[in-house]
């Protein structure tokens, strides 16, 4: 099941391990993706900071952890096709696996239907 | 106030994404971009440029003026022809690009971009004073379609056959749908193709006429989005991104649009800064990776700031990020430079222009 933050990125978990993305709804505002700054394997982030960033045609967007850890995969698969993103937002353009140093803090996170309603009001 | 083309409710109709564009609200892209930029490469798109401006001069005096107005030579026209031109102030700055039409002996129709149509129609009317001339701005009463791609003759001519006979950068006046209509052989893609200039109130209808037309040519309807990455590929200018009034068109690469031979508001400043030689100017820079160059990013050359990022784009149909740049005019042809994207650094090299040329006509067309 997956859980989203307000700054539109998802997570799902496998484990101690959070798979992240960001959501369709974050995707079609981008519009087409061109470029994704990968960052490097075993990178320490905390949650809320800018720690990667996806380029569509009209701007550059900072993505932000959706929890803390280290980061242990990067989806290599956006090096050269971007445009997953734009194809499957929620699934094969997932960016990065992070190792969870506390899953405490998936509990901040929304659920997909708070997640809705926060896109409706937002918008 | 928020403006609004006839069209607006279509573009809604069709799921546009909408923007404001110079207090426009216009459609910055249907499905994709990266869709509607292939369209136009490959087939035929539509773009809605209702909010560009024309303003009219007519009277006895309109070449003449004309001719003291634009920095290129209008009275070399012959009716039914078009030309690219500059109209700059006494500093030599560009005040807007446009496209002059004459349409008649003693008439002519200025395109303008829309964001400087009433500074362009006050600064005409104030030039205009010594002229015997007519200077009126019917922006509010001509719909613009530009029909764009290499299939847009094929589209065209199933319900206008003498399209095919219209040369590269001329006009008339023909009718389309039963609706008459000024169409030229001009655009800003880089790919043959026509703009019809209509009635305000006909616009919807020939809108409409040509989307359905167009299913037979696999037409797709395009946003402002397609047309900046577009005109970027050709390597046409944005004012209001690679020239502003503090930019000559000599420092702009458009030397080619000022004729010295003649007199024009300007000239004296533009011929002194030939004399002392441009110290910068536009160029083309071919960057490393997919990485987009944003306006206003600073251009490096062995770490010191030689110039910064007009536009910038990934192009789709080169797929490679590109970008025109104001950089210091010593740097030469093939010189690598880095671009100072927040802190990362990408590599880039300064390239000919245009970085794509498509199927339009060449003036000998």
């Amino acid at each position: 099941m997956k859980k989203f933050a307000k700054t539109h990125e998802w997570v799902e978990v496998e484990g101690n391990l959070a798979v992240v993305g960001i959501s369709n709804h974050a995707q079609e505002k981008l519009g087409d993706v061109v470029y994704v700054d990968l960052p490097q394997v075993g990178k320490i982030v905390k949650k809320g900071e800018a720690f990667m960033s996806v380029e569509s045609v009209k701007a550059a967007s900072d993505i932000y952890a959706p929890v803390s850890g280290k980061i242990v995969e990067v989806n290599e698969k956006l090096s050269n096709q971007p445009e997953l993103i734009n194809k499957d937002a929620e699934g094969e353009g997932w960016l990065v696996k992070i190792e969870m140093s506390d899953p405490a803090e998936l509990s901040n996170l929304l659920d997909e239907e708070s997640y809705r309603r926060f896109c409706e009001e937002e918008s | 106030m928020e403006k609004k083309t006839p069209l607006y409710e279509e573009h809604v109709k069709l799921g546009a994404k909408i923007v404001d564009f110079a207090g426009w609200m216009m459609p910055l892209q249907y499905e994709s971009i990266v869709a509607e930029v292939e369209a136009v490469r490959k087939n035929v798109a539509l773009f809605d440029v209702s909010h560009m401006g024309e303003i009219f001069v007519r009277g006895p005096d309109t070449v003449a003026f004309l001719e003291r107005l634009l920095t290129n030579s209008f009275s070399a026209l012959s009716v039914g022809q078009a030309m690219y031109s500059v109209m700059c102030n006494e500093n030599g700055g560009i005040i807007d690009d446009l496209i002059a039409y004459k349409l008649d002996e003693d008439e002519a129709m200025l395109v303008v971009n829309a964001a400087n149509t009433q500074k362009d129609f006050e600064w005409i009317k104030s030039q205009s004073n010594r002229f015997d001339v007519r200077v009126e701005d019917l922006s509010d009463r001509c719909g613009l379609i530009a029909v764009q791609g290499p299939k847009s003759e094929a589209l065209l001519s199933s319900i206008v056959p003498e399209i095919a006979s219209l040369k590269y950068y001329h006009s008339a006046n023909f009718t389309v749908l039963g609706k008459k209509c000024l169409i030229s052989r001009t655009g800003y893609t880089g790919e043959d193709g026509f703009e019809i200039c209509c009635d305000w109130q006909d616009t919807v209808y020939i809108w409409r006429g040509l989307l359905e037309l167009g299913k037979d040519f696999s037409l797709k309807p395009a946003g402002l989005g397609a047309r900046d990455v577009c005109r970027l590929e050709a390597s046409y200018l944005l004012y209001g991104n690679d020239m502003y009034e503090t930019v000559t068109p000599l420092e702009a690469g458009l030397s080619w649009v000022v004729r010295f031979e003649k007199d024009f508001v300007g000239k004296e400043a533009l011929l002194a800064q030939k004399e002392q030689g441009v110290k910068r100017r536009i160029r083309g820079l071919k960057l490393e990776g997919r990485r987009i160059a944003r306006h206003g990013m600073p251009v490096l050359k062995d770490g010191k700031q030689v110039g910064t990022i007009t536009s910038g784009t990934f192009s789709p149909t080169l797929q490679s990020s590109i970008a025109l740049a104001m950089i210091d005019s010593s740097l030469k042809m093939g010189e690598e430079v880095s671009i100072d994207m927040k802190g990362a650094t990408v590599r880039g090299w300064i390239v000919k222009l245009p970085f794509y040329r498509g199927s339009v006509k060449t003036a000998s067309a």
